[in-house]
């Protein structure tokens, strides 16, 4: 059997500054070692500040994954020397003094799997090495260290996936939680990175570093998988190590004796006092959080009974269930969801996409009321759709200027089957013998009245009409 | 012109405008000249902006503008205190010309009240010594001796106030290095309550345990510089608000009616006998003035030393690593090394008191030690803690001798690093507790060394011990120095 364990690197990009100064959180597309002060630079004789609405935001993903927040939390420095690291070591939560870090012992469920997390450590990003140089004899690395002290959440999963897809997909749900809850924008890039480590069977674990996207996690995993799996079949032992995805060739590379067992000489951080966190103040958090997805699911399927599968993929999307929540009112709302669902996510599935649409909540419930009340068949109504997403007009302005108003009253809808009669005798005489073919005839009339008349009346008079 | 006086007493001379501050500045940076090189107090003197700034205060104090509390009072600061613009070298190779962008709290607090930063003053590498003869840069002597140390680390800070270099000095104080100088050099000096003075822009050492604290001539100049760079700093998460206490107010108070504990373990073995006989006199003459003085045991004291180095070094380990010479040092281009090559040859520049406190700190802190070594420390730490918590029940002050013994010659005890640590066995409780504790010059020995005497208060009891230390004072007369 496949054990999979996740460690999931998230930037709270939502943060104006730091985590242990007032620099700016996001340090993108800036000169090199512009965004550095005395702090995040580690000058002797600087202490670190720290950012209180880090903890906060750390709390709320802890909260969000149903973790344990102790009373108190603390901080550790990992030390170990590396250029990208200013101070040479890393300020970070340890738990193996007791539980300090933001978070333990918390889950989510994936497709009725449950994942344990096993804790959520708050943390900062070292600064970034930049290679240059065509080969080894030229390469110069250059530290860039606008990045040093980014306010960072681990975390750390058990074991607990048995597939690639189980984890792609808890790192899909994963990042739209973070979202939802204002964190982060998991879609910066490098907010959000993971390391994986895998095992089969009673196997040694191997740790795979260095993944740049979700589907080449997925990919790495697989690969890592094959690779194991043929080595057991050969009888020989999987080594434990670190291996590191080349995306170019997508393989897992050893990387040799480089990250061997190191020892962090884990210390206090006193410059930090401990943070109490009392009952007041997580009370105070959970109230500035957004209702979880799941939360939202329950309350999709209890308040206003959209089938399970519906609620699942309205709340894990952040930008979709607001648009509902914003739309729907009590009589409108299963039918507001099913134009979200069905139709407007068929439009607009990717970030760029969701960005472009020039639909406003408005449209959405005239929409729903428009069809509710008989006045648009859901057929026009995915073409008014259409319209109103790329235009941004009126759903009344789009149902003239495209002729989409619903047939529904019996005189007109009368004539036209009476056409269609005429056209049909074959089919008239056929369903007269075996009423279920009649709805052959219904979709004649529905062609004649590009699909706006309704189709209860249309059935209605057809029965009369044919006597069945 | 008298450079004997006291801060407190130039303070008041120059806003009457009794003397010039220029004259003053001038005199005193005079005086480092001539007899610098036989002390080595400083390691950087800036001259020409002491005098700069001299001339200014003289021309505001004439016009009566509004001017800092200090009226230009000259100050040295110990090289671990950064400056902005003046070299912050931590006595060290490893930060020979460090220059720090910013000033530490306490430096920018002090210019805001127009204190004169004369220069930086001397120090055992990083703060780690007792004797001031780990420094890059050479020893300190002792002004009244110049064959024995001036104690340390902050034996530049001690020094210069003893010589008449300058009337007060900040230094720092980790396991009782501005307290071990202090009584060397017959001076007054301070460690204060744990997060009473800002440290941001002290290079730390062990920062879990040291303070920044005021060495100067008397009780109350100390009480004085107290004022200015005490309190509540954004920079730092550890100082704490504790509201405003004015020091220097009923000083005069006396100790009478004080309960005051005689620590049993810090005067029985080891102890020199003039150090023993000064602190019987310190005490009876206490008890003249109306204190009560009774025994008080403090076993943990025992286990002080080896928590204090085990702690300290841990945190050293930690705090020096950032000196790789990648951002900033001295001069040794990257060019040609593998990186851990080049750490290593860059870090072998560190010396030998340093390298050795950094490699004992890794040690207790690696996999498999840390609870042999570190968190039994902290073990120690919390016991001493709750004996003095149950000490101060009984008592307003704890007494003891600053150090058990007399200044000893420079070079005497280098070799034997763990003779050296013993010395702190008197100082480094309040470090490891985070209790005040004062230094007081008390007498003289027989040879004409100096003798200080200790007193302890509880967190933030500043006021009142500085009020004991005052009266401490008060009951002896010392020779003048006559380098």
């Amino acid at each position: 059997m496949t054990k999979i364990g996740l460690e999931i690197h998230c930037q709270l990009t939502k943060l104006a500054s730091k985590l242990f100064c007032s620099c700016k959180a996001e340090y993108r597309n800036l000169e090199p070692n512009s965004n550095i002060c005395p702090v995040c630079a580690g000058l002797p004789g600087s202490l670190p500040l720290l950012n209180k609405k880090a903890v906060e935001k750390a709390a709320m993903i802890s909260l969000a994954l149903g973790c344990k927040i102790p009373g108190k939390i603390g901080f550790f420095r990992k030390n170990y020397f590396y250029p990208d690291l200013p101070k040479n070591f890393q300020i970070t939560q340890y738990n193996a003094y007791g539980p300090t870090s933001i978070g333990s012992d918390g889950k989510m469920e994936i497709e009725g799997k449950e994942i344990r997390i096993r804790r959520i450590q708050l943390e900062e990003d070292p600064g970034r090495l930049v290679y240059e140089g065509t080969s080894e004899k030229t390469m110069i690395t250059l530290v860039d260290y606008n990045r040093a002290g980014t306010p960072l959440v681990e975390i750390v999963t058990e074991p607990d996936f048995e597939t690639p897809k189980q984890v792609r997909k808890f790192l899909n749900v994963l990042a739209d939680l973070v979202e939802n809850i204002g964190v982060s924008d998991p879609y910066l890039e490098g907010a959000m990175r993971v390391d994986g480590n895998i095992s089969e069977g009673d196997g040694n674990r191997v740790e795979i570093k260095n993944v740049g996207s979700f589907s080449d996690i997925e990919k790495a995993l697989l690969f890592e998988i094959t690779r194991q799996q043929s080595l057991v079949e050969r009888g020989i032992e999987v080594q434990a190590e670190t291996r590191h995805w080349d995306e170019a060739r997508r393989i897992t590379v050893s990387s040799r004796s480089k990250e061997e067992e190191q020892d962090y000489r884990y210390l206090p951080e006193a410059d930090i006092p401990i943070v109490l966190i009392g009952n007041e103040s997580l009370d105070k958090i959970s109230t500035q959080m957004p209702e979880s997805i799941v939360a939202r699911k329950e309350r999709y399927v209890k308040k206003y009974g959209m089938p399970a599968q519906v609620a699942d993929v309205l709340s894990s999307d952040r930008f979709y269930s607001d648009l509902f929540d914003k739309s729907h009112n009590e009589k409108n709302a299963k039918e507001v969801s099913n134009i979200i669902t069905t139709d407007l996510m068929g439009f607009a599935d990717t970030r760029e996409k969701k960005l472009e649409l020039k639909i406003t909540s408005k449209h959405i419930s005239d929409l729903a009321d428009s069809i509710l009340e008989n006045k648009l068949t859901r057929n026009s109504g995915k073409l008014a759709l259409q319209e109103m997403v790329k235009t941004g007009k009126a759903l009344t302005d789009v149902i003239s200027s495209l002729d989409l108003g619903h047939v529904s009253d019996a005189g007109s809808i009368e004539k036209i089957i009476d056409e269609v009669f005429k056209e049909e005798e074959k089919a008239v005489a056929e369903a007269k013998q075996n009423p279920d073919t009649i709805n052959y005839l219904v979709g004649k009339v529905m062609k004649k009245t590009k699909g706006k008349a309704d189709p209860a009346t249309t059935l209605d008079i057809l029965r009369k009409k044919l006597s069945v | 012109m008298n450079l004997g006086i006291s801060a407190t007493e130039f303070v008041s001379q120059a806003k009457e405008g009794a003397l010039s501050v220029e004259e003053f500045v001038a005199k005193t940076l005079d005086r480092i000249k001539k007899i610098d090189e036989k002390i080595h107090a400083f390691i950087t003197v800036d001259s020409q902006n002491a005098l700069d700034k001299a001339k200014a205060i003289d021309k505001k104090i004439k016009s009566k503008e509004k001017t800092g509390i200090c009226f230009g009072m000259p100050i040295s600061l110990k090289d671990n205190i950064c400056t902005a613009g003046l070299k912050t070298t931590c006595a060290s190779k490893m930060l020979e010309n460090f220059v720090a962008p910013y000033d530490a709290t306490v430096t920018s607090r002090l210019k805001s009240e127009d204190a004169i930063i004369l220069g930086k003053v001397n120090l055992d590498e990083f703060a780690m010594g007792s004797t001031t003869e780990f420094s890059y840069f050479g020893p300190t002597k002792n002004p009244w001796n110049p064959e024995y140390v001036p104690g340390g680390s902050s034996g530049g800070s001690g020094a210069s106030v003893a010589a008449l270099e300058c009337l007060a000095s900040l230094g720092s104080d980790t396991g009782g290095s501005v307290r071990s100088p202090a009584s060397f050099c017959s001076v007054v000096g301070l460690k204060p309550t744990y997060g009473l003075i800002s440290r941001y822009g002290l290079v730390s050492y062990a920062n879990s345990i040291e303070q920044i604290g005021p060495v100067a001539k008397t009780v109350e100049d100390v009480a004085f510089l107290l004022n200015i760079i005490s309190g509540h700093d954004v920079h730092d998460n550890t100082t704490v608000n504790h509201g405003h206490v004015d020091y220097v107010k009923d000083i005069k108070a006396g100790v009478s009616g004080k309960k005051i504990g005689i620590i049993s373990q810090m005067i029985g073995d080891g102890i020199d006998k003039e150090v023993a006989s000064a602190t019987t006199s310190a005490i009876s003459k206490l008890q003249d003035l109306g204190a009560e003085c009774i025994p008080v045991s403090l076993d943990a004291v025992n286990h002080s030393v080896a928590a204090y180095y085990t702690i300290a070094s841990a945190e050293a380990s930690s705090n020096l690593s950032r000196y790789d010479n990648l951002r900033y040092g001295f001069d040794f281009s990257t060019e040609g090394y593998e990186f851990k090559a080049f750490i290593s040859k860059a870090r072998s520049n560190f010396g030998p008191e340093v390298t050795r406190r950094m490699l004992l700190g890794a040690f207790v802190l690696s996999a498999g030690y840390y609870g042999k070594y570190y968190l039994k420390a902290q073990k120690v730490r919390t016991m001493i803690k709750a004996q003095l918590d149950e000490a101060f029940k009984k008592v307003d002050y704890l007494i003891s001798p600053t150090m058990p013994i007399l200044p000893f010659k420079v070079g005497e005890k280098i070799d034997d690093p763990l003779k050296l640590y013993l010395t702190d066995i008197n100082t480094v409780t309040a470090n490891l507790s985070g209790i005040p504790a004062i230094s007081v010059p008390f007498s003289m020995s027989s040879s004409g060394l100096p003798i200080g005497i200790q007193l302890f208060a509880n967190s933030f009891q500043e006021k009142e011990l500085l009020q004991a230390a005052h009266a401490l004072q008060e009951t002896s007369k010392l020779p003048e120095m006559s380098l």
